[in-house]
């Protein structure tokens, strides 16, 4: 008793009074919620100890989630291990950075404008563009990678960041959700803009973007995610070892290696590394997500 | 506009001319819509390039034989008639594996995604960031640190943690092969994919629900609306019905494709019995064991056209009408 009193006037009163005027169902949803989260932020946790694990953790079976003896030997490790060759971890690491920061920049507007098209215009073929597009949406990557190849090299784009990024600007994921959001916006606000003597290009980024900066926000997070991580152009289209990407240099930290021991603890570090941008990249644009919605005065 | 009219409309002129007529008349309205293809240019021109030739080149690999080194040879519509008639895993398993998959998974990852994103846009906002942090890690990780999670809680000895849980409880008398034995690789795989599901579906949904005017809720309680369920149906499902389209072309697109999950829990290729074999698993199996190109790109399209008509059958349940 006393001690519960003591806990509620340590508690301050401000949660306290917040957390009284929630309704029934906002706490149900608050406890599942936490109960689900917790089992759903494992990878998280994990990733996070396992980089600082000292060898002989590395390899407890079954797996430590949670770290006993933490040390950054495994960072050490990684940053020697291009000691011996002849491109520094840090040029794959520049690489990733221009090669992500153009793609993001360019799938969203791309996916954003052609979207905007085929909403909003009428144009002579718009339902055949969003059909194929639709379409396309479900073609297994692997099997189309040869057509892919020889289209690559007529362009003349190997070993260029180009050969990075306009193959995964490709994507139609982006402009099916930007497209679901932008059908939402009232043609009534589009034409007394016009009214005013806005043009095409003033319209879509004063009016579209703004409203529609929730899928945008949704779209980045996806693009980031998907350009960082990725592999497959550094494996077919980059001959330079220059020009390859940080996940590609991760790939090959043990691959081609006899046994899976060496460099695990290398590993680890590279995948916290791998990771950490994807999370702080989702948790920046998730908060537009949920800061536009206050903003976006029409429905 | 006139002039060419004229020229339909006028009696006693070739047939030509008339062609030359609506030509004309076509290329002024694709002329006064420059703006939208001005729009749609850049998206389409490396779609056209990287996805749409691709694609196409691939459909017609799917009428040869071709193994990567020697010229495509075109058989005609042999390899489709091998798939129906001669591929017997293709037909036992791989089929069979990938829709009752895909009937579980797709439908049951749609429904969890839209519960969890309903229950975190009914919090306030400092909460929502972190619980869609959360449901949305599972995606974020890679596949590695996925199978850790799994791997040992599935595990087959007495250790695995499910086993040494469940044999404390004396609910089951000996460890269960959850992923090396063919009766439970299936309902592990499905557990694993629903976890792994809130994907872009669960996002876009989540930013539709937030979008959605505060107002309206506040109408529909005057309009005599009372419980939380009443108001999904009438106010929160109507508002977002985009995003719930979206939701669920993506859930289908996403049971589909899946098919490294069954070999990774597993850590075998093939899966034990072809309890795990997916159309994708066996197309990569064609693709890049025995190299039959060919015969993959053609099972490839066969899948594309299940996937087609379960997409089709999405946009009838959810889809607006085009002039609504």
């Amino acid at each position: 008793m006393n001690l519960a009193a003591k806990l509620s006037g340590w508690v301050p009163w401000r949660r306290r009074s917040k957390l009284g005027r929630w309704s029934p169902t906002e706490r149900v949803a608050f406890v599942l919620l936490v109960l689900i989260s917790i089992f759903m932020m494992l990878p998280i946790v994990y990733i996070f100890n396992h980089a600082f694990k000292p060898y002989q953790e590395l390899f407890v079976y079954p797996p430590n989630i949670l770290v006993r003896d933490p040390s950054i030997q495994s960072f050490i490790e990684l940053l020697a291990s291009t000691k011996t060759t002849a491109v520094p971890v840090t040029r794959y690491m520049f690489n990733s950075f221009v090669v992500t920061g153009l793609s993001v920049t360019l799938i969203t507007l791309f996916s954003a404008m052609c979207a905007y098209a085929i909403s909003k215009h009428q144009f002579p073929g718009h339902k055949v563009v969003f059909g194929t597009i639709l379409l396309t949406l479900v073609f297994v990557p692997e099997t189309v990678a040869i057509p892919k190849y020889l289209v690559v090299s007529q362009l003349g784009i190997f070993n260029t960041y180009w050969g990075h990024v306009l193959p995964l600007v490709a994507v139609p994921t982006g402009v099916f959700l930007m497209k679901q959001f932008i059908d939402q916006v009232p043609g009534e606000l589009l034409d007394s803009a016009k009214m005013d003597g806005a043009k095409e290009w003033t319209l879509f980024v004063r009016i579209i973007i703004p409203v529609v900066l929730p899928a945008i926000a949704t779209i980045g997070i996806i693009a980031f995610q998907s350009a960082w991580q990725n592999t497959e152009t550094s494996i077919s289209y980059m001959q330079d070892e220059e020009m390859r990407t940080f996940p590609f240099y991760v790939e090959t930290l043990t691959s081609g290696m006899a046994n899976s021991v060496a460099r695990q603890g290398a590993l680890a570090a590279a995948t916290l590394l791998l990771f950490l941008p994807n999370l702080i990249i989702f948790l920046a644009f998730q908060s537009k997500v949920i800061a536009t919605m206050a903003h976006s005065g029409i429905k | 506009m006139s002039k060419s009219e004229m020229i339909v409309q006028a009696p006693g002129i070739s047939l030509g001319q008339r062609r030359k007529g609506r030509l004309a008349e076509l290329l002024k309205t694709l002329w006064s819509y420059r703006v939208s293809y001005l729009f749609i240019a850049p998206f389409m021109i490396c779609f056209i390039l990287f996805i749409l030739l691709p694609v196409i080149a691939a459909v017609v690999l799917s009428f040869t034989h071709y193994n990567s080194i020697e010229p495509p040879r075109f058989v005609g519509w042999d390899n489709f008639r091998y798939m129906l008639t001669q591929d017997l895993i293709l037909m036992k398993h791989a089929l069979p594996n990938t829709l009752t998959f895909a009937l579980i998974v797709g439908p049951g990852g749609y429904v969890c995604a839209f519960l969890l994103a309903w229950l975190i846009s009914i919090l306030p906002a400092v909460f929502r960031k972190w619980f869609t942090l959360a449901m949305y890690t599972p995606s974020l990780a890679s596949l590695v640190a996925m199978s850790i999670i799994w791997t040992p809680l599935f595990s087959s000895d007495r250790i695995g943690y499910l086993n040494h849980f469940l044999l404390n409880l004396n609910l089951i008398s000996e460890p269960v092969p959850w992923v090396t034995s063919k009766d439970h690789l299936m309902t592990s795989m499905v557990v694993v994919t629903l976890w792994k599901s809130m994907g872009i579906g669960f996002l876009g949904m989540l930013a539709g629900l937030l979008n959605v005017n505060p107002e309206m809720y506040e109408a529909g309680k005057l309009d005599g609306i009372r419980s939380r369920l009443e108001e999904i149906w009438y106010i929160t499902i109507p508002a977002t019905k985009p995003q719930m389209l979206f939701g669920a072309v993506m859930a289908v697109v996403g049971a589909v494709q899946i098919s490294e999950i069954g070999t990774v829990l597993s850590g075998m290729n093939p899966t034990p019995e072809y309890a795990a074999h997916m159309i994708t698993t066996h197309t990569d199996d064609y693709a890049f064991t025995r190299f039959e190109l060919g015969y993959a790109t053609a099972l490839t399209v066969c899948l594309l056209t299940i996937v087609y008509l379960a997409q089709k059958l999405c946009w009838k349940l959810f889809g607006t009408k085009e002039d609504e």
